[in-house]
């Protein structure tokens, strides 16, 4: 479960104010909003990369606001993947086991699962910098699922993709819920991406966040 | 290309191309003034020798000490936000704008001064001796490291290492497992840079480490001295044997393949 209650964070001269909300455990949560209404800088703080100021954070029970973004125990895709263009696709799904301090054969075998699951075995000896973006936004995935987090945090994950391989990822998001049961917080501006994924809908707008159904999100 | 421009490439080729005859005629200057013969005779000299061991030895040393200055703290100018930020931005602008006379000058005074003498008596002593060679490159290629570095780590995006943090790594492990494999094409260029920029010392060298041949001699002072005593041939022959291996060094940059812009900003 994602609970943020009465959360203020400042960055600048934008502030995001008194917000709270709640995706339960399991559900699939999509934020919307314009661009610059603050949706990273809400997903950020959930990280642990910004500071709050006022309110709290919990997963799962646990107050997680003063925990750093490694003890936070989460999954995060931020919006143009960050994949670790050093290491192959297997290093990087391997990334979180290993600091986790997994054994090797955990490692290989978890690695082996999530890229069956992702449709990505073939990938795995490639280097990031010559995926497509579809292939490039599986790997993020994989790599964000790999130490099983319990809470998954995605930042316009299918914003830049083409109609064809959004309608994949969408689908592959939908079986990643069903297969690993993951709280999801999905942020988007796409109202169909929103409809497709989404079992509660969150919408941010003039620094707070209000609950509402799908088709209040256009608003 | 399309065909219209042409003409534009060709002026902006007309007007830059001065300057590389200017450079490709000193080195043919050089290339004709002496011999391939008398070149190795000159290389070959005890002293010279020995110039070019201290040389290759202190500047490689420097560059180490600079790289392992640059790493951490052009980390902290591109990435941390601290009191007095602009201020130290500024301090390591001064080492680069100074000249370096001046540079020298102000290290022989700190060695002077009771810290330094002290440090000399129970630490190492510097002043004319080999060490200050080192000392006296590292002042200057380590201002241009920090540049190089900073550049670097301003165009990697911080997304990255964020990633890492929340993947499990704390800050330090996200800086070493993460930061430092995609800054080590800066890295290099950074050493380079350095490195390049050690060879090149010459005010500060002769100033805290004198020209003692034997003991403090580097390539550039070598070149100085042989101009003392008038032969100009072994000059002539110092000198391209440093052209010589700027290039190579130049070379390995330009295969190393820094980021755009490290290394163009920031040339020693």
């Amino acid at each position: 479960m994602i609970s943020i209650k009465g959360v203020t964070v400042r960055s600048g001269g934008f502030s995001l104010q008194n917000v709270s909300f709640e995706v339960p455990a399991g559900g699939y949560g999509v934020l919307m909003g314009r661009t610059g209404s603050g949706k990273t800088t809400l997903l950020e703080m959930l990280c642990g990369l910004r500071d709050v100021e006022e309110g709290s954070i919990w997963f799962d029970q646990r107050d997680v606001t003063r925990l750093r973004p490694a003890d936070r125990g989460i999954g995060y895709v931020p919006q143009d993947r960050a994949l670790f263009q050093t290491m192959t696709v297997r290093e990087n799904l391997a990334f979180a086991p290993t600091i986790h301090g997994w054994s090797r054969e955990e490692i290989n075998r978890r690695v082996a699962e999530l890229a069956e699951h992702l449709r990505i075995t073939p990938l795995l000896g490639r280097s990031p910098a010559g995926l497509s973006g579809g292939e490039a936004q599986r790997v993020a995935l994989g790599r964000a699922l790999a130490a099983r987090p319990k809470i998954l945090l995605l930042d316009e994950p299918l914003s830049a993709l083409d109609d064809e391989t959004w309608g994949e990822m969408v689908e592959l998001l939908g079986q990643v819920r069903k297969w690993t049961g993951v709280t999801t917080l999905h942020v988007t501006h796409r109202l169909h991406e929103a409809d497709a994924l989404g079992d509660r809908f969150f919408r941010l707008a003039g620094g707070s966040v209000t609950e509402g159904r799908v088709g209040d999100k256009a608003s | 290309m399309i065909r219209g421009d042409r003409w534009f490439y060709g002026v902006l080729g007309i007007l830059g191309g001065g300057y590389l005859v200017l450079i490709v005629a000193m080195i043919a200057a050089d290339l004709f003034y002496t011999t391939p013969k008398h070149l190795i005779e000159s290389l070959l000299t005890e002293e010279i020798r020995f110039a070019v061991y201290l040389t290759l030895g202190s500047t490689i040393a420097s560059a180490v000490l600079s790289t392992f200055v640059a790493i951490p703290l052009g980390y902290l100018l591109s990435r941390a936000s601290f009191p007095g930020k602009r201020a130290v931005d500024a301090l390591l602008d001064i080492p680069i704008v100074l000249p370096p006379i001046v540079v020298g000058l102000s290290l022989i005074i700190l060695l002077r001064t009771v810290p330094g003498q002290w440090f000399q008596e129970h630490v190492v002593d510097i002043l004319f001796q080999w060490p200050s060679v080192i000392l006296a490159q590292t002042s200057v290629a380590a201002a241009f490291a920090v540049r190089a570095m900073k550049i670097t780590y301003d165009q990697m995006s911080p997304r990255s290492e964020q990633v890492a943090m929340t993947l499990g790594c704390s800050r330090a492990q996200a800086f070493a497992r993460v930061v430092l494999p995609e800054a080590r094409r800066g890295i290099v260029a950074a050493f380079a840079i350095a490195w390049a920029r050690s060879l090149g010392e010459f005010g500060p060298v002769l100033i805290i480490s004198g020209a003692t041949r034997n003991r403090t001699e580097v390539l550039s002072t070598t070149v100085w001295l042989e101009l003392n005593v008038g032969k100009l041939e072994a000059a002539v022959a110092v000198s391209l044997f440093m052209v010589l291996i700027a290039f190579v060094v130049l070379i390995v940059i330009r295969l190393a393949g820094p980021a755009e812009g490290v290394g163009k900003s920031v040339r020693p």
